[in-house]
């Protein structure tokens, strides 16, 4: 039927224009970006006179949502992290043994004496004298284990026990493997968040991917460098008890003791006890200050636990030297002078202004629960992202206008019609991106170029058939009623299949790929939408008017 | 007056020759394998590793120059090619350097790439480095099982859905027309030793979607001439639909093909190569649909009895007594 009924030819007339509406902010895009900038800043309380001009860059009642630039396109920095999450269980077993020791010295009349002996990183090997109180042993150190929720619901413990003639070998279980795994990847997404964050550059993104690895992409970001030393530092704080000090780095430093070098003293080492006092962990503040002397220095500050332990060994060890750790590299080993109580400090070595300020930050963050290992790094500069914006714009242009006038050339006044079709098209590919915040990458920019020369694909069946129906004289209004009908199960399969292998782009790829499935599959549907919605209802509204006795097509 | 890319009422005949057709595709499928087997593929550096440096400067690039810079570092095979594009302004000299992953760093080492630069500099004052990527190994062959998962997958997901709206025989000439012209693909980049990315697996995915696009507007015309001409040969009915999608096919790869010469030529050199594999997939991927997709249906064969009511036909009483 070559009728239309008036509701339906208002939500197309709506769609379209409301997808031009949402696309209208990209036009502007340099102001649309300010405004927006201005906008945040205001909300977080910096309502300057600068932000408010700012902000009336664009008149608020318009949409300003905006397509994303990908890095490819801005310029930043894209790195691809893994969470070495085997770290973690190195340091939950270390802490264990000053545990498991204290649990068994009330046994000693059936154990006898208990020793640590060496082992992989992440077991702890106990050897007891006295075999016979074997039993007795697992009993007593299994019952350090705490159970871990579990999905199954099986009661499973944190730790398995077991004997080796007379050796106990404490593990950590599978279960608390896999929920160690997941807190650690967590924690570390959650504290390169709050280090980006300190730094506050704009709209970077920080995603998991997969089981151990995050993707941290920061526009704007000079290099991937800069942004590897603000998230690729531990920064984990230990407070150590000092057992001697040398110039041996290879030195055996007996069990349970570590050797670390000092970070100023170039040839001095120093070997410590591996199960810190406190850690970084019980911080809650850190500043950049000075010390007495006037040299850069962290001022920091525990919470009431790590308060109290520090309070207590500070009591019971005046006169001896404490080593302050950072990332495996001794920073100082002031002797200790007095019972410190108040659970505040200062963290002196070497700095310089800038790296006394950057510990802080990193301390204040937090620790990285796991070091970084990184897979992937990108630095985009600007200026290319800007040559190929250029180019791309250029391209995409001269791409569209040639298709307008083949169009044109091809089917006259009916290619007049898929040419209006085809730039709401562009303007609906635009405003669903906004919309749905999408992000626009250079291979995206082709997928749009692609769009365009497709896009006319459905018009050009439709076309065709309306040709062919012509030939076999059925008068104009059949033929073009007959051309929609039997063009749509064509359009309907053979966009459908491309719509496919869109999502399984989109599934599959990460970063500019998936930029490229967005746009294509964006691009299919509204393609689909205007050649059969659009320029139907062109095609009818101008045959109404002028109710032609024979047409050219 | 209009312009005709091809004229009204073709009836060319495509099929008098379809075993030769058949063949001519099947050897050059063997000879595109054959020169990926012996040549290989040019990977860049997302499915091997490494790391690739984009410089810009002033001054000439003087290939021989930058070299020597870099080759004290002794960081093994280091390639590096002048990139040239007519979007560059007159004072834009462009190359780009790739390092192979070092031996046994699974991350990449911001001291490689700083010493590179310093050296660098050391010879081009002004020299920028606008961009800089490096992929480790293990990603690397990450990205390459999951290039060609997806690539299967869609290839996979095309069979299920043509099998579901045609018939079986429909399917297996759709996905034969496609691994033709993944093949196709994959043997140019190898012969032409065109940098093959990640990128171009989103090409190579599109090829396939275009290519289906056009095989199943092709089939679908089959499929109503089925329809229609109940007696005519398998063959006689293929040539006619294609005949008469002819127009259409044309139109769609000729506007395809404006916008995307158009990226080729304007669109920088950093998408080239993508555009490049789509400009040959839309070319391969038309020639497939008639001459492999189709041919394949006529070896197959294909069930005439259509008896399964289709509202778009117009006759579905019209077999009762067919």
């Amino acid at each position: 039927m070559l009728q239309i009924d008036l509701w339906k030819r208002i939500l197309i007339l709506l769609t379209c224009v409301a997808g031009l509406w949402l696309a209208v902010p990209n036009l502007f895009y340099t102001s649309v970006e300010r405004h927006n900038d201005a906008a945040q800043a205001i909300e977080l309380g910096a309502d300057t006179p600068e932000n408010q001009a700012e902000l009336a860059l664009w008149p608020e009642w318009m949409p300003s949502g905006l397509v994303n630039l990908g890095l490819d396109l801005r310029g930043g920095a894209h790195l691809l992290a893994e969470v070495k999450v085997r770290d973690v269980y190195e340091a939950r077993m270390q802490a264990y043994w000053p545990e498991i020791r204290d649990a068994l010295r009330p046994e000693r009349a059936t154990i006898g004496t208990v020793r640590l002996q060496p082992s992989p990183a992440d077991e702890v090997h106990i050897r007891i004298s006295q075999p016979e109180g074997m039993s007795r042993a697992l009993e007593v150190v299994r019952g350090l284990a705490t159970p871990i929720p579990t999905l199954t619901g099986v009661g499973a413990n944190d730790i398995e026990v077991r004997a080796e003639g007379d050796v106990i070998i404490v593990t950590l279980s599978d279960a608390e493997k896999l929920a160690s795994d997941e807190r650690t990847v967590q924690q570390s997404l959650e504290i390169i968040r709050r280090r980006i964050d300190e730094v506050g550059t704009r709209e970077p993104t920080i995603q998991r991917q997969g089981a151990d690895r995050i993707l941290i992409q920061v526009p704007g970001i000079g290099s991937a460098a800069e942004l590897k030393e603000i998230i690729g530092t531990t920064a984990q704080l230990t407070f150590n008890p000092v057992v001697s000090r040398g110039s041996d780095g290879d030195a055996v430093p007996g069990i349970g003791n570590i050797i670390l070098p000092s970070i100023d003293e170039p040839g001095a080492f120093y070997t410590l006890e591996a199960a810190p006092v406190v850690t970084g962990e019980e911080l809650v503040d850190a500043q950049p200050a000075f010390d007495q002397n006037g040299r850069p220095a962290v001022n920091f500050r525990f919470n009431t636990t790590g308060a109290r332990k520090f309070g207590d060994y500070t009591a019971e060890n005046i006169g001896s030297p404490f080593a302050i750790v950072l990332d495996s590299e001794v920073i100082s080993a002031p002797t200790i002078q007095s019972h410190i109580p108040g659970g505040s400090g200062i963290i002196t070595g070497q700095f310089t202004v800038e790296e006394s300020t950057n510990l802080a930050v990193l301390l204040r963050a937090g620790a990285l629960p796991a070091g970084l290992e990184f897979l992937e790094e990108r630095t985009i500069g600007p200026e290319l992202g800007q040559d190929s914006i250029d180019a791309g714009k250029v391209a995409t242009i001269v791409a569209f206008a040639a298709v307008l006038v083949f169009m044109f050339l091809s089917y006259g006044l009916f290619g007049i019609f898929a040419n209006v079709a085809l730039i709401i098209n562009i303007g609906l590919i635009f405003g669903l991106l906004s919309m749905i915040g999408g992000t626009l990458t250079l291979p995206g920019i082709a997928g749009i170029v692609l769009t365009v020369g497709m896009a006319v694909d459905a018009n050009v069946l439709i076309f065709e058939r309306i040709r062919e129906e012509l030939k076999t004289s059925k008068g104009p209004a059949r033929a073009i009623e007959l051309g929609y009908e039997k063009a749509l199960s064509a359009i309907l399969d053979a966009n459908i299949t491309t719509f496919i292998t869109a999502v399984i782009l989109f599934a599959m790829g990460s970063g500019p790929v998936r930029g490229f499935a967005i746009t294509l599959g964006l691009g299919i549907l509204t393609s689909v939408f205007t050649a059969i919605f659009v320029t139907r209802l062109l095609v009818v509204i101008w045959f109404e008017r002028k109710r032609p006795k024979t047409i050219e097509v | 007056m209009r312009l005709r890319l091809v004229k009204q009422n073709t009836n060319f005949d495509f099929f008098s020759r379809w075993k030769l057709w058949l063949g001519i595709s099947g050897l050059m499928m063997v000879i595109a394998f054959a020169s990926f087997m012996i040549q290989g593929l040019n990977f860049g550096i997302d499915f091997r590793g490494g790391t690739t440096i984009r410089t810009e400067s002033a001054q000439p690039v003087d290939i021989g120059v930058y070299r020597q810079a870099i080759d004290t570092l002794g960081l093994g095979d280091i390639s590096i090619t002048e990139v040239f594009d007519p979007t560059f302004g007159p004072d834009q000299n462009v190359a780009m350097i790739r390092i192979q992953a070092q031996d046994g760093q699974e991350a990449v080492t911001p001291e490689v790439i700083r010493n590179v630069e310093a050296a660098l500099k050391t010879v081009r004052e002004d020299i920028r480095f606008v961009s800089v990527e490096s992929v480790g190994p293990k990603v690397s062959g990450e990205l390459i099982q999951t290039a060609v998962i997806a690539v299967v997958l869609a290839i996979g997901a095309v069979l299920v859905y043509i099998w579901l709206r045609f018939e079986w025989q429909f399917a297996v000439g759709a996905v034969l027309a496609l691994v033709h012209d993944v093949i196709l693909t994959i043997g140019v980049f190898s012969e032409l030793q065109i940098r093959f990315d990640l990128a171009i697996i989103a090409a190579l995915l599109t090829i396939v979607g275009y290519s289906l696009n056009d095989t199943v507007v092709v089939f679908d015309r089959v499929r109503e001439n089925l329809r229609k001409y109940k007696k005519k040969p398998l063959n006689e009915v293929l040539n006619i639909s294609i005949n008469e999608t002819l127009s259409r096919t044309f139109m769609t790869s000729v506007t395809t093909l404006l916008a995307l010469i158009a990226l080729f030529v304007l669109g920088g050199d950093v998408i080239r190569g993508f555009v490049f594999a789509m400009i040959w997939g839309v070319i391969v991927g038309t020639y497939s649909s008639i001459f492999v997709a189709s041919a394949v249906l006529l070896y197959l064969g294909v069930k005439r009895d259509w008896s399964k009511p289709d509202a778009n036909a117009g006759n579905q009483y019209a077999n009762i007594d067919a």
